[in-house]
């Protein structure tokens, strides 16, 4: 693979974004660095990853594990909330939110 | 502490276990010697998160069930620490995070319910790299552990709590999970023993996810025949984690002491995987696996050379698979349900308060996979890493594979080295990572994988671990055969290993402890 | 705001451009726990009744709580199965679940389990028909599982909309429940016709979904939601227009008025020399209208990836056949069937067909009433409170209700005024029609004696009424009964009183 491996400072400061990350400037400088050297390591994956190769998503290959369409036992409100950092009556409350539903 | 104390402490779980059925002693005074022991030792060595309050009433109940002639688990009334990635309703549960500080739990893991139907005494919580993400425990926000073998050192990770508190005489008995060798590499720099059960042994239902797809929970304690015992209880099929492998399992209990009954290993063939050792391994640490080697071919097993190429792949497959799936299964700390909540001065959007949450809650490390796995899964770039990553999977299923048509276990070295310094690979992650070399393998094929002391490295006077691996499925084999080299091991050596550890309860330089050892 | 936005004339749009469909249409099925876990499930029939207070029906698995694993539910495998057989779709001998990973606050894991290259169902067909009897072939592309999020309560703000709310509420009750995804392949080739053939398309998508007995497909509840995407060609350009994806559709009326829309919104930006946004619109159906919304861009990057806590789903030949045996006819073969049996006009069919009022008229004929007065009340009295409310008809009222209604005025105890009295009160949430017809006093005065004394009241004041009568102009009976009815509040049989004035002339 010819690709060029190395990551610029823009890149990480949207990858921090996409997974919710509100990194500094220093931690994103330093983290270009460094995932730059890991995935340099890392990309010789692709060098034995050739087309005739399946991938393997589970170690153990089980297929059709199901379960029966009965109801259990359900969390009180005041279990599931118990450990919520805000409430309001037996609602999670968080704050406004900018952007739309997905 | 007295002698009573120091003595109960000592004793294996079998052995204790032993003494709680004929009543010799009781539950209550087993905890109590061993609360005892957290309160002496733990300030030094730092391997308890938490250490529970409920204890001694627990024990209290067990005596009075077993007073009243109840049937009950032979591991009943016997201590047991719990790494602190499995949920507990009793004890916060913050998988070395400060993101989760203070999280009780409305549930419990499922092995932690078995434990507690099975009766033993949970003790308390184990420290451990921040969500399983490390192998020194210096990635725990709450402070690293130490290794009772020498304070300066690191116990190993991520289950550098769990595999302390064994050797530190602390508790018999602890629960870790593995997802790389979180339970294998500590075991060998603590002289422990840990097991990775074949990946769906053991039930995942309450064990706070690092990587799905790897991560399996597993026994620590100071003998295989503990290990085993614990495998018992916490084994079997669970219909909460769609991974749980339906199967009916033999007693490891038992395969563990026909073991240790062999006298001899003739028949058997014992494969050494040509890449998990040479370049990059301490002189010590190969010179006792050449030791155990020799050892094995004296017993009459047959010792073949195994070559497992793609094995040179595995480390990069590791840190994309784990990464990938780490950073999906860690999206749900966003300060809504559970956990720590930050604000951004002045207000701000829940999207910006799930941000400032996530900054400061997380970690370096944390952060770091986190980004890492971001990016592998991210358009443009899955095929190349992630899907990469899958198909160099399938070869290392392959090789071993291969391997075990050539072999009936495959044995390496734990770890290529001894406990390190603390500090000494914290700045550069590559080096830490390569530090899962020899256990990654196992991982990523879904098979099991033993980890035992096998003596001291003579340069440094630190314990050594080797690694048995079976084919899926075939955890009992490594019982049996664990325990087999345990008794060779403790013949040719004359003591157990732990009786050197300067933390030996009663030793002349126990007292050390609280002022460092060594 | 777009409201105030430049539409282009119908007609006009239509001539300059060729719209271009595509839907995608959630489906909530009814079992009796979610996808992934063992909770309650609220769109379950039987929840119905249920407490649905929030937070009450979730586990640790629903709330994305550390450590819980999903477990998927066999029997929303298999409803999904039959859907997709429905559909006319191949079912994958080997599917899987993928995560797709976004954060957002109704999100517990934020990622929503749901599948990607590995569908349970693709490449199927069904044929929609609209007024005149018309059909049109509509390709499904795929039909994937997934499960639904919780539901947010925006407080504070003047509009309780997201924007310029102060803070959200979020109640988990909604997540997991199981959903099927109906994703259509692009639809051309309907013209003037577009936003009959959407409206259709989501109706046989609810009866296909009622027939299996697979939903509740209560639009109104979120049970059936349809997002529409809708771009133009300039006519003889041969290319596709910039899509739009307006969100949340959901009443079979708004299909039709929301594709209308969009038509008409961008003939008139394309025409004007503008162009269109790739983005999500929300849909008013307040004002008939939609509005921007997210642009679609680099951050819907998902990152999918196949969920490793769960297991490829492989369904055996002879479960997929057992489960064809087992579906109802087609819904062509089925409205045939109905119409004979019904003994409807062509046009009297198809109105119902168009009006989405198939199942409800042949669930109100189930339950006893028959097909000419189902047929009557739920085209004529209900429709027309929907209508003027803005709503679809069966929001309004069950069958089984308006079967009784039906029923009370067949056996004379209702009058047709006082049926529709009735009705009210039923869609006032009063009660049950027999529940109404006690509260309010509605029943008929069926006490001749009674009805006797009002004649003879109004007799007084129209005293030749009688001689008219005798003489053989019995219509003139008509001055009478309408005093008699005025008189008893429109309580009286008007049959009953005429019979008893003519045995009155004549005995």
């Amino acid at each position: 693979m010819s690709q060029s491996h190395s990551l610029e400072p823009e890149q990480v400061a949207h990858l921090a974004e996409l997974a919710r990350i509100a990194l500094t400037s220093q931690e994103i400088s330093k983290l270009t660095g460094e995932l730059g050297i890991i995935i340099e390591s890392i990309a010789k994956v692709s060098e034995v990853a050739t087309s005739d190769v399946p991938a393997t998503s589970h170690p153990m290959p089980l297929t059709n594990v199901f379960r029966q369409d009965i109801p259990g036992k359900t969390l009180t409100p005041d279990e599931a909330l118990a450990g919520a950092p805000d409430r309001e009556g037996d609602r999670f409350k968080v704050a406004s939110i900018l952007g739309d539903e997905q | 502490m007295n002698s009573m104390s120091n003595e109960l402490i000592q004793l294996s779980a079998a052995k204790l276990s032993e003494k709680l059925v004929k009543k010799e002693v009781s539950a209550l005074e087993v905890t109590k010697a061993h609360l005892d022991r957290i309160e002496e030792v733990d300030p030094a060595i730092h391997a308890f998160l938490h250490v529970s309050t409920e204890a001694l009433k627990v024990a209290g109940e067990v005596d009075g069930a077993r007073r009243l002639g109840a049937k009950l688990n032979p591991l009943a009334g016997v201590p047991v620490a719990i790494k602190d990635v499995l949920c507990t309703m009793d004890m916060p549960s913050t998988a070395g995070s400060k993101i989760l500080e203070g999280w009780v739990p409305p549930y419990d893991a499922t092995v932690v319910k078995r434990l507690r139907d099975a009766r033993l005494v949970p003790i308390g919580k184990t420290n451990m790299d921040e969500f399983a993400m490390g192998s020194s425990t210096e990635h725990s926000a709450y402070g690293p552990t130490k290794n009772p073998w020498d304070l300066e050192r690191i116990p190993g990770g991520s289950g550098g709590g769990s595999a302390a508190a064994v050797a530190a005489f602390e508790v018999p008995l602890a629960l870790g999970s593995d997802t790389g060798g979180s339970i294998r590499q500590p075991a060998a720099v603590t002289g422990t023993v840990g097991m990775k059960p074949t990946y769906g042994g053991v039930s995942r239902y309450g064990a706070i996810a690092l990587a799905s797809s790897l991560d399996q929970v597993g026994p620590v304690a100071r003998s295989v025949l503990d290990a085993a015992m614990l495998h018992d209880v916490i084994g079997g099929h669970d219909p909460k984690d769609s991974t749980s492998l339906n199967e009916s399992w033999s007693s490891f209990t038992e395969a563990a002491k026909e073991g240790a009954k062999a006298d001899s290993l003739k028949g058997l063939k014992i494969g050494v995987v040509k890449e998990l050792g040479g370049e990059g391994f301490q002189k010590g640490v190969s010179d006792r696996f050449a030791a155990v080697c020799e050892l094995l071919a004296a017993t009459g097993a047959e010792i073949v050379e195994v070559s497992a190429p793609s094995f040179a792949y595995a480390i990069a497959a590791y840190y994309l698979i784990l990464p990938a799936e780490a950073s999906s299964n860690l999206a749900k700390f966003d300060s809504v349900r559970f956990g720590l909540r930050v604000n951004p001065p002045g207000g701000g959007t829940v999207e910006q308060v799930m941000s400032a949450t996530r900054e400061a809650g997380f970690g370096p490390e944390v952060k770091r996979r986190i980004i890492l796995g971001t990016y592998a899964l991210s358009a443009g770039y899955y095929d190349a890493y992630y899907g990469s990553a899958q198909k160099v999977r399938t070869l290392v299923q392959r090789d071993f594979q291969s391997a075990f048509g050539k072999a009936d276990l495959l044995i390496s070295p734990s770890a290529p080295t001894t406990a390190f310094k603390f500090g000494e690979k914290l700045e550069d992650p590559l080096a830490m990572y390569l530090n899962d070399v020899t256990t990654i393998p196992a991982n990523l094929a879904g098979i099991p994988g033993l980890g035992l002391p096998m003596g001291l490295a003579e340069e440094d006077g630190l314990p050594t671990g080797l690694q048995v691996m079976a084919p899926a499925k075939a955890d009992a084999k490594l019982y049996s055969f664990g325990a087999t080299l345990e008794v060779l091991l403790k013949e040719s050596s004359g003591e157990l290993i732990l009786q050197d550890s300067p933390l030996y309860p009663g030793a002349n330089n126990a007292s050390s402890a609280n002022g460092g050892v060594k | 705001m777009s409201t105030n936005a430049e539409l282009m004339d119908f007609e006009k749009a239509i001539e300059l451009f060729e719209p271009v469909l595509g839907f995608e249409v959630h489906v909530e099925l009814n079992t009796n726990t979610k996808m992934f876990s063992d909770a309650p499930n609220p769109a379950s029939s039987q929840a119905e009744s249920a407490t649905q207070e929030p937070n009450t029906m979730i586990t640790p698995v629903c709330l994305g709580l550390p450590g819980s694993l999903p477990v998927v539910n066999e029997q929303a495998v298999k409803f999904s199965i039959s859907l997709g057989l429905a559909l006319g779709c191949e079912i994958a001998s080997s599917s899987r679940f993928a995560r797709k990973n976004y954060f957002y606050p109704d999100l517990a894991k934020n990622y929503q389990i749901s599948q990607y290259d590995e569908p349970i169902a693709h490449d199927g067909e069904i044929e929609v028909e609209i007024a005149g009897g018309k059909t049109f072939k509509i390709e499904i592309e795929r039909a994937h599982m997934e499960e639904d999020a919780g539901k947010l309560t925006h407080v504070g703000g003047s509009t309780g909309r997201i924007q310029g709310a102060d803070y959200s509420l979020v109640d988990y009750n909604r997540a997991g429940v199981p959903l099927v995804e109906i994703v259509t392949k692009i639809i051309q080739g309907t013209n003037e016709n577009a936003p009959e053939v959407g409206k259709a398309y989501v109706a046989t998508i609810r009866e296909i979904v009622l027939a299996l007995g697979i939903s509740e497909a209560r639009m109104e509840r979120g049970n059936l939601r349809c997002d529409a995407n809708v771009s133009l060609s300039p006519r003889g350009s041969g290319k596709l227009g910039t899509r739009t994806e307006t969100k949340n559709v959901n009443s079979l009326r708004s299909v039709d008025r929301a594709v209308r829309y969009e038509i008409q919104r961008q003939a008139a930006i394309i025409a004007a020399g503008g162009t269109i946004v790739q983005e999500t619109r929300h849909w008013h159906e307040d004002t008939g209208t939609t509005s921007p919304g997210r642009p679609k861009s680099d951050a819907d990057d998902y990152r999918y990836f196949p969920e490793p806590d769960l297991l490829p789903v492989e369904p055996s030949a002879s479960l997929i056949q057992e489960l064809k045996n087992a579906l109802p006819e087609a819904p062509a073969k089925r409205r045939s069937r109905l119409k004979a049996d019904w003994g409807f006009s062509e046009l009297e069919f198809q109105d119902v067909v168009n009006a989405g009022l198939l199942n409800e008229i042949e669930q109100t004929v189930q339950a006893g009433a028959s097909p000419a007065q189902s047929r009557k009340w739920w085209m004529g009295e209900v429709s027309r409170i929907a209508n003027a409310k803005s709503v679809d008809p069966s929001t309004l009222v069950s069958p089984k209700s308006v079967a009784e209604i039906v029923k009370l005025t067949e056996s004379g105890e209702l009058t047709d005024r006082l049926a529709r009295q009735a009705l009210e009160g039923v869609i006032a949430g009063e009660g049950t029609p027999t529940e109404v017809v006690a509260k309010r006093g509605l029943k008929v005065v069926s006490d001749d004696g009674a009805l006797i004394a009002a004649i003879d009241e109004a007799l007084k004041s129209q005293p030749d009424v009688l001689e008219k009568i005798k003489s053989g102009k019995i219509q003139a009976a008509g001055a009478i009964i309408g005093d008699v009815m005025k008189a008893m509040q429109g309580k009286a049989d008007a049959a009953r009183v005429r019979e008893l004035i003519l045995e009155r002339a004549t005995g």
